[in-house]
């Protein structure tokens, strides 16, 4: 199974790099975009497992890696 | 009294604090590689800063699954002495032994310069042997030392005195909004936190730069202060 890790920063947290892009593009005269949040996207392929098992090993290493849940929410997505 | 003095790739500030221990404070130091799970019996392990891992995913995060940090843990758990300097407050943070997380400095920017931290609680191994309102003077050089942690968090984190450092001005004063002294943008000018047994401690600036005259800048050697409570 391969599946799709989207990890962002929860509502509310500073994200610089989100700010970084927003005003570069300001001052490209694309005043009209804000609002600027950047993620992350991991993909990955686990083998030889059942599906529910496999979604729950990509459960945990989000929770364990791929997110830090102080600040980070991710959404899992199958890919095949 | 003996000291671990853990090294991840990346790692850079191993030798300074090597040099605080053993060639100020006249310690044992025992140096350990990220994938050793033998900690030598030391009394204090020292993760130093650096950029483990290039801070690929997040700083700290992949350095918190290196084989040492379950030594790290079980030591920690035992009542052992752990401090995380910079990167090294970072891993812990990410580890889960310190609450929290370090986010991007507010104005975007890596910052190395000096600044002044105050020293807030005594109830910690590292300022144990200092007053509250301390101020040691050191370097900082980092990108993310933007301390981050829930409202809750935080205050439980000062109701329980564990807020061991705050940036402050030259003065000694504390004012979270400032950015020419609470510089990277932290909650509430936090600039270092222990766990409530005190025995964890992490601080994104760097005192060992700052344990002699020669380079430790306007402060003279006033971060090896905390060094000798912790030795």
């Amino acid at each position: 199974m391969r599946y799709r890790v989207l990890v962002r920063l929860k509502p509310g947290v500073l994200d610089v790099q989100g700010k970084a892009v927003e005003s570069g593009l300001r001052d490209k005269k694309f005043s009209a975009i804000s609002d600027v949040r950047v993620g992350r996207v991991v993909e990955l392929e686990v083998q030889g497992s059942e599906k529910e098992e496999a979604r729950a090993q990509v459960d945990e290493v989000c929770r364990l890696l791929l997110a830090n849940p102080v600040i980070e929410q991710y959404e899992i997505q199958e890919l095949s | 009294m003996k000291v671990a003095v853990v090294t991840f790739p990346g790692t850079n500030c191993d030798q300074d604090v090597e040099h605080t221990y053993r060639g100020l404070l006249r310690r044992e130091v025992v140096r350990v590689w990220h994938r050793d799970t033998d900690l030598q019996g030391a009394d204090l392990v020292v993760l130093p800063g650096g950029f483990s891992y290039g801070d690929y995913l997040r700083t700290g995060a992949l350095a918190k699954l290196s084989p040492v940090m379950d030594a790290v843990r079980s030591h920690a758990e035992g009542g052992g002495k752990v401090l995380g300097i910079c990167n090294g407050f970072q891993i812990l943070c990410e580890a889960g032994l310190l609450p929290g997380v370090l986010l991007e400095n507010v104005g975007r920017r890596f910052l190395s310069r000096f600044v002044h931290i105050r020293v807030e609680s005594t109830g910690s191994f590292f300022t144990r042997e200092m007053t509250a309102g301390d101020i040691v003077t050191c370097p900082i050089a980092h990108f993310q030392g933007n301390y981050f942690a829930e409202p809750e968090v935080l205050d439980d984190l000062e109701r329980r005195g564990q807020v061991v450092f705050r940036y402050c001005n030259s003065g000694g004063e504390v004012k979270p909004e400032d950015p020419s002294s609470n510089v990277n943008g932290s909650c509430r000018a936090i600039a270092g936190i222990s766990n409530r047994a005190g025995n964890i401690v992490g601080l994104m600036p760097h005192p060992e730069r700052a344990v002699e005259a020669l380079t430790g800048g306007p402060g003279g050697s006033s971060g090896l202060q905390p060094f000798r409570g912790a030795a």
